[in-house]
């Protein structure tokens, strides 16, 4: 299913963009955006592209809801030699995938990115998170948890820490998880007595993976697992889970823009990145115009208006103090963001690097597991 | 003749309209389930090399195979394909992605090791006009032709157009890695950076592979008798050799990595070294190519079979299903009054018009066990509150949606068969003394066979294909073998793979097609009147 929308300024402008374009130092006055869709779309329709579009009367902008299916449908356009699109976003792992396969162009962030205000170069201001060659890092996200208020039993305190998940007894009820390994065995090593910093030195060994999965196998009566973001939050406000882990910024939503009775449980939550990747071989004039976009569109304070509609962190430290309130709703975002110092207590960073060589060999052994 | 080749004319359009989108893609999308060039492709030095080695001896290969490596991988990297061999051989090795990824970043620094003596040697390696006058000459027009067809097929692109650059014979023979590595820098820096080769500063990898040939004693002595161009800097190379790394390319790429000093990853090079594999089939049958052989894979890593398996078993209990559900609504379309059976084909012609998805999320919330279904069970009292029936996320969902969704595959063929079937047959039989259910099974039930068998070869061989709907509501026992296939191909891009297990499974279809001909009889099968 691909829904585009195209966004133009009007036609009456785009006549004045033949005009603007071309003293634009040959930039093509329009761009093919991917993106996920939902509300984290519109966040980045309204910090970025509206004002930028603004600013460049004449620019049109499509949007792409591929960013699911992003690698595969690069690869194959790459294959047939005609890619449409200009700027896509994607989460780390599958940028550090393109970048491998030579579909995303590798950037030099000072010369592309903006410094900022201060005067930091964008090397430094983004910092670890530029964790691929051919990454730009828009906002820090997290995979946590959110449990039903409602169904903690009476006289049990609330859960603070992760490995309530496996405590069935304490906290009964079906719990959901994303059906794949990534993030689910971390948390069975960690509930299974492992330290924090040599979980992955654990998961390398096939007795380790052994280990997770054993730990998972513990309540796997009790566990749906879900393959779309979506699910966990349906399934806590159907009331047919617990808890379950999700993206930080649905459940955000779940709870204060649907007022569910839903709470966060940010222990142990796992930090990832989303950002832009540009496709390698883009002609020129397109390129021109992409690089222009995203050096608007990765700047400080567009990162931090970004989190004005939805609660994920901005990925440059200079942008962490411009945070302010939710444009709709009007409460102060910062306390939302994963990021913020009461919620990131305690925290994981997606092992990029370990994920892409223990990928494909962990996931069969999931799979497999999870057929039994 | 004329007359048929007429016919072909006029059928040409949309033969040729089939052909172009339909089969050329499939085949070469099966192709891909054998295709293991990019091995051979990107690093052809090394797989010659490194068909001399043995691998059971647990020795990592000879250093020769380490400086084809070098002199591979660095243009490789220059062409940024060396990543790409990564993820490929990653398939088959866990931490080969990174092991490539990690090494291509080091690859200048290890150059470096013998760039950085002899520059202070003699400043003159610093030079690129240096370095062209004294690898050019005559006589290498044959060396350059292989080297660019190598670069070509590495770098996948053209790599046709004037170098500006001929390697000289005579170099080519005193010093054969140095001109190796010299002719694709030349070639890369004409062609894919448009440069001119002279104005052009060398590869580290052309300092590296100098440093390999001076370790020849041969060389060494060819060298002091030589007196072509650049002939002193490279007598003060060969007479300070004591100033250059002590140690081989072995050592260097263990440095960088020990994991290159481990036998097993060079096995896993060397089994998967040929352009065709029949690797990704194995995997698909939950075997696995080893340096002993073909083995199975270990138990708590099979899954495909099972899969296949449960596939297989799963659209035959939809197909059933959709008969014994299908049958009775055919029946009533195919016996009411025209206007009552006509609302009654707008009802089952309904759910065609919703999507897919819709439909599947509408069973979500009847099925849940919050769901509408158990809501109205525990109302009633039939159920406990307590154990509501578990309905989705398991192979239950799986049935129950997908015979819904698949529903109307078996009606219509099935309507339009019985419609053809006279009522004066069964009136005959039961004149003739049969009971109702005689006349039924004896006389109106063979006729209507050709659609059942008919909707069965389309809902099995729809339901086999099926991904979505299980995804959505089949949990971990209800998933067939096409979402390992979707997985394969938008998230691990393991391509191979899944067009191995999409050739299994367009195979095992054909066979059952077949067996069904021999059977049945495919002449049995009619979709209508």
């Amino acid at each position: 299913m691909q829904l585009i929308k195209t966004l133009t300024a009007s036609t009456a402008l785009l006549v004045v963009a033949a005009g603007s374009a071309y003293a634009d130092d040959h930039m093509a006055s329009d761009m093919t955006l991917v993106s996920w869709g939902g509300a984290y779309q519109n966040s980045q329709i309204k910090a970025y592209a509206e004002p930028y579009m603004e600013m460049n009367p004449g620019v049109s902008i499509t949007w792409d809801e591929s960013s699911n299916e992003a690698v595969a449908k690069l690869r194959a356009m790459n294959e047939a030699n005609n890619v449409t699109w200009d700027l896509v976003d994607v989460v780390a792992a599958d940028a550090m995938r393109l970048c491998d396969e030579g579909l995303a162009m590798e950037i030099d962030p000072n010369e592309v990115l903006a410094e900022a205000p201060d005067g930091t170069s964008a090397e430094d201001d983004f910092g670890d998170l530029l964790v691929s060659d051919c990454f730009i890092p828009q906002i820090v996200y997290s995979t946590t948890f959110g449990y039903r208020e409602d169904m903690v039993p009476a006289g049990t305190p609330a859960p603070t820490d992760i490995c309530a998940l496996f405590d069935t007894e304490t906290y009964p009820g079906m719990r959901s998880l994303e059906k794949r390994p990534i993030n689910n065995m971390e948390w069975a090593l960690l509930c299974d007595g492992v330290a924090k910093d040599e979980v992955y030195s654990v998961l390398e060994t096939p007795e380790g993976q052994q280990r997770a999965l054993d730990k998972l196998a513990t309540i796997k009566d009790s566990v749906i697992w879900w393959s779309a973001g979506a699910d966990t939050p349906q399934l806590l406000a159907d009331g047919e889970v617990f808890m379950g882990s999700t993206y930080n910024g649905r459940l955000f939503s779940a709870i204060e823009e649907q007022d569910q009775p839903i709470a966060m449980l940010w222990d142990a939550q796992v930090f990832d990145l989303d950002g832009w990747i540009i496709p390698s071989g883009l002609p020129e004039e397109r390129l021109n115009r992409v690089l222009d976009f995203v050096k608007f569109a990765t700047d400080t304070q567009r990162l931090a208006d970004q989190a004005a509609y939805i609660s994920y962190g901005p990925a440059r430290f200079s942008s962490a103090p411009l945070v302010g309130k939710h444009a709709e709703l009007g409460i102060d975002m910062a306390p939302h963001m994963p990021t913020d110092p009461a919620n990131a207590k305690n925290t994981f960073l997606y092992n990029y690097e370990f994920w892409a060589d223990y990928r494909d060999d962990i996931d069969a052994k999931f799979q497999a597991w999870l057929a039994q | 003749m004329r007359q048929k080749m007429r016919a072909l004319m006029l059928v040409a359009p949309l033969l040729i309209f089939v052909v172009v989108t339909f089969i050329v893609p499939i085949l070469s999308m099966l192709f891909r389930s054998v295709e293991n060039d990019i091995v051979p492709n990107t690093i052809p030095g090394t797989v010659i090399a490194l068909s001399q080695w043995d691998g059971s001896s647990g020795e990592p290969p000879h250093e020769n195979v380490y400086r084809n490596l070098y002199i591979d991988l660095f243009k490789a990297e220059e062409a940024k394909q060396h990543t790409r061999l990564g993820s490929r051989l990653n398939y088959e090795q866990s931490g080969l992605s990174s092991l490539f990824r990690t090494t291509g970043r080091s690859l200048d620094d290890i150059g470096e090791l013998w760039q950085d003596p002899l520059e202070d040697i003699d400043p003159n390696f610093e030079e690129g006009s240096f370095w062209f006058e004294m690898m050019s000459g005559s006589g290498g027009e044959d060396f350059l032709e292989t080297r660019r067809e190598l670069m070509a097929l590495m770098s996948d692109e053209d790599m046709n157009g004037d170098v500006g650059f001929v390697p000289s014979e005579e170099i080519i023979q005193l010093l054969p890695w140095t001109a190796r590595a010299y002719t694709d820098f030349a070639l890369w820096a004409a062609i894919r950076d448009g440069d001119t080769v002279a104005e052009e500063d060398p590869w580290e990898s052309v300092y590296g592979a100098l440093g390999m040939d001076l370790t020849n004693p041969d060389t060494v002595s060819a060298i002091n008798s030589y007196n072509g161009a650049g002939a002193s800097a490279l007598q003060a190379a060969a007479a300070n050799i004591d100033q250059l790394p002590q140690f081989g390319f072995r050592e260097a790429f263990t440095e960088e990595d020990k994991d290159w000093g481990s036998a097993d990853i060079w096995a896993t090079i060397k089994l998967y070294s040929p352009s065709m594999t029949p690797g990704y089939f194995l995997n698909s049958v939950d075997m696995t190519l080893t340096p002993d052989g073909i083995v199975m894979k270990p138990e708590n890593q099979q899954i495909y079979t099972t899969l296949f398996m449960r596939t297989l078993i799963m659209a035959l209990i939809i197909t059933a299903s959709c008969i014994v559900l299908g049958y009775p609504v055919a029946w009533l379309l195919a016996n009411l009054p025209m206007r009552t059976a006509s609302i009654l084909m707008i009802l089952v012609l309904l759910p065609f018009w919703t999507s897919l998805l819709v439909r599947t999320s509408a069973w979500k919330v009847l099925l849940q066990q919050q769901g509408v279904i158990n809501e109205i069970l525990v109302w009633l009292g039939f159920v406990n509150d307590a154990d509501r029936l578990v309905l989705m996320n398991n192979a239950t969902g799986t049935v129950i949606a997908m015979t819904h969704i698949l529903l109307p595959f078996m009606i219509l063929p099935l309507y339009s068969v019985m419609k053809t079937i006279p009522p004066s047959y069964q009136r005959a039989a039961k004149s003739l003394g049969a009971t109702n259910w005689t006349a039924f099974w004896r006389v109106y039930f063979p006729q209507s066979v050709p659609g059942i068998g008919a909707g069965s070869i389309l809902v099995f061989i729809l339901a086999i294909g099926y991904y979505i709907t299980p995804e959505i509501v089949g949990g971990t026992d209800g998933v067939f073998i096409s979402n390992r296939i979707a997985y394969h191909i938008s998230s691990s891009l393991n391509w191979g793979l899944a067009a191995a297990l999409g050739s299994i499974l367009l195979v095992v279809v054909l066979g059952l097609y077949w067996c069904y001909d021999k059977i049945v009889g495919i002449d049995n099968v009619k979709l209508g009147g």
